[in-house]
């Protein structure tokens, strides 16, 4: 599904942001992505979503080569890859509804339909109640489900979540990752950047782990019953 | 339908840099109103000088009907005549009555005998004129010839001047126009910044992040030439009266709801292109 292969993105100064990263991601998998503060977790999002392009090395979604994709092509691989961004990108002065509606909304979608579809999805993360209610009127939790909400609804098959429990206290955390696990059961596949190793260690889901641009343990299912066993 | 509710939410929400497009719209097409009125005014006006008689030859009190004749047929074989009346000693007086219904001292003072007989010659093109002139001069018969050279070349070098003039002012107003669109629907997107970053990260092509403002500035546009048009006609039938009794005689008024729906129908049509156009120079300058 996804697959980095030999990729290096360096910055302006010669600051290398990612180095000789390889790792593939296969359809229905659940990852955690960690790593300290800039260890290049969010450059990989950004890569797979193309707003960056590799200095070296391709990255693979799907059929597409992101350095191949044509600028055209850009719009489309991007709703097929739903985003719960670290900064969450809600429109402030849109409605959670219309927050949600607004992927749909650029995929010229039924308005009758997007509407129902949007709705459906808000119910599925609990925010059922708070259709009309604009972001400043939300909680942290309640705003990271919006977020989530709109990465879902159009139902995408990858969806990468870049610290959705960061600022969360421990009860919310446990809650959004329950629902991306539940999402990940129904065929999604999700990437999840985090440093939250309690998360991490507590739900049996691979591994990698990034230092300094560089790709330090790629560490699966297995390996983490062998490990416990040893 | 995303795009019109885009657009709408867009116009809403600042309301000043709406007024301010519409104003400069306005005044535009204020420009273009009153040019297209004047310049559809004056052709009228020339026209009207055009198919009048435009050169009146007196005959002598001996001058006989047969040489009168004569000349009427001469002028009629140069190719150059339109129209040629006679007017008797008894159409004369007829006419001076009529102009002077309401005066009956003059009325009492004039006979037939004292109004010349005359002949009254309209041409296909007024450079044919002085040839007709000339030739009638040098008939033994005439003993004038007046005619309305000057004023018809008067009023078309006026219209000529004034074409220029409001074309001029027009293709400056114009270009002041999308300019003011421009830096409008610029300040937008350099406001909209952040949202527009999102929807292109959740997918949005760039023509779904442009349309709106496309539609934005088109919408300045049709706004702003339609108050242009609306007080622009107020003014014009409001100062009819005033007029009609200035160009006595002249067949301009009423001005027909066709013309009118014309007029605002194309102002529509140019301004939604120039509001459109300074819109999506800014969406290629700043998206």
């Amino acid at each position: 599904m996804i697959k980095f292969q030999n990729v290096s993105k360096k910055f302006g100064l010669g600051t290398h942001a990612l180095d000789d990263i390889n790792f593939s991601v296969d359809k229905n998998e659940f990852v955690f992505l960690v790593g300290p503060t800039g260890s290049g977790k969010t450059t990989i999002f950004r890569l797979i979503t193309r707003e960056y392009l590799p200095t070296q090395g391709s990255v693979l979604v799907g059929e597409w080569d992101i350095s191949r994709l044509p600028k055209e092509k850009v719009p489309t691989l991007r709703k097929r890859i739903g985003v719960v961004f670290q900064d969450l990108k809600i429109l402030q002065d849109k409605t959670v509804l219309e927050n949600v509606l607004l992927p749909l909304e650029i995929d010229r979608k039924d308005l009758i339909a997007a509407k129902k579809r949007a709705e459906e999805v808000l119910g599925e993360v609990g925010l059922s109640e708070h259709t009309n209610k604009f972001p400043t009127q939300l909680s942290g939790g309640e705003l990271q489900r919006v977020a989530i909400a709109r990465a879902l609804v159009l139902s995408p098959e990858i969806i990468l979540a870049d610290e959705p429990t960061g600022n969360l206290d421990p009860a919310t955390s446990w809650e959004i990752v329950k629902k991306l696990i539940e999402i990940n059961e129904k065929g999604t596949t999700i990437i999840m950047a985090t440093h939250n190793f309690d998360i991490v260690k507590n739900v049996d889901k691979r591994v990698i782990a990034l230092d300094k641009g560089k790709l330090v343990r790629d560490e699966r299912k297995k390996d983490k019953e062998a490990k416990k066993q040893s | 339908m995303s795009f019109i509710k885009t657009t709408t939410q867009n116009i809403r929400r600042s309301p000043y840099q709406t007024i301010a497009a519409i104003v400069i719209m306005t005044l535009t097409f204020l420009v273009v109103s009153f040019f297209i009125f004047l310049l559809a005014g004056s052709s009228r006006i020339v026209s009207y000088f055009e198919s009048k008689p435009q050169v009146t030859a007196f005959f002598k009190n001996e001058a006989k009907q047969e040489d009168i004749n004569d000349l009427q047929n001469k002028l009629k074989e140069t190719g150059k005549v339109s129209n040629v009346k006679f007017v008797s000693k008894q159409d004369a007086l007829a006419i001076y009555k009529e102009q002077n219904k309401n005066d009956p001292l003059l009325l009492d003072l004039v006979t037939a005998d004292i109004l010349p007989a005359s002949l009254e010659i309209s041409t296909y093109k007024i450079e044919d004129l002085s040839a007709i002139s000339e030739t009638l001069k040098s008939s033994p018969i005439v003993s004038e010839v007046i005619f309305q050279k000057d004023v018809v070349s008067t009023l078309t070098s006026w219209t000529s001047a004034l074409r220029k003039i409001g074309m001029a002012a027009i293709l400056i107003l114009s270009l002041v126009s999308i300019f003011m669109i421009v830096t409008i629907i610029g300040i937008k997107i350099s406001h909209r910044k952040e949202d527009i970053h999102i929807m292109r990260l959740i997918g949005a092509t760039s023509w779904y992040v442009r349309w709106p403002f496309i539609l934005e500035g088109m919408f300045y546009g049709a706004v702003g030439a339609f108050s242009a048009w609306v007080l622009s006609t107020v003014a014009l039938v409001g100062a009819s009266p005033f007029l009609s009794d200035f160009l006595k005689g002249i067949p301009i008024f009423p001005i027909s709801p066709i013309f009118l729906l014309i007029v605002l129908l194309t102002e529509l049509i140019m301004a939604a292109f120039l509001g459109g156009l300074g819109a999506y120079l800014a969406v290629l300058r700043y998206l």
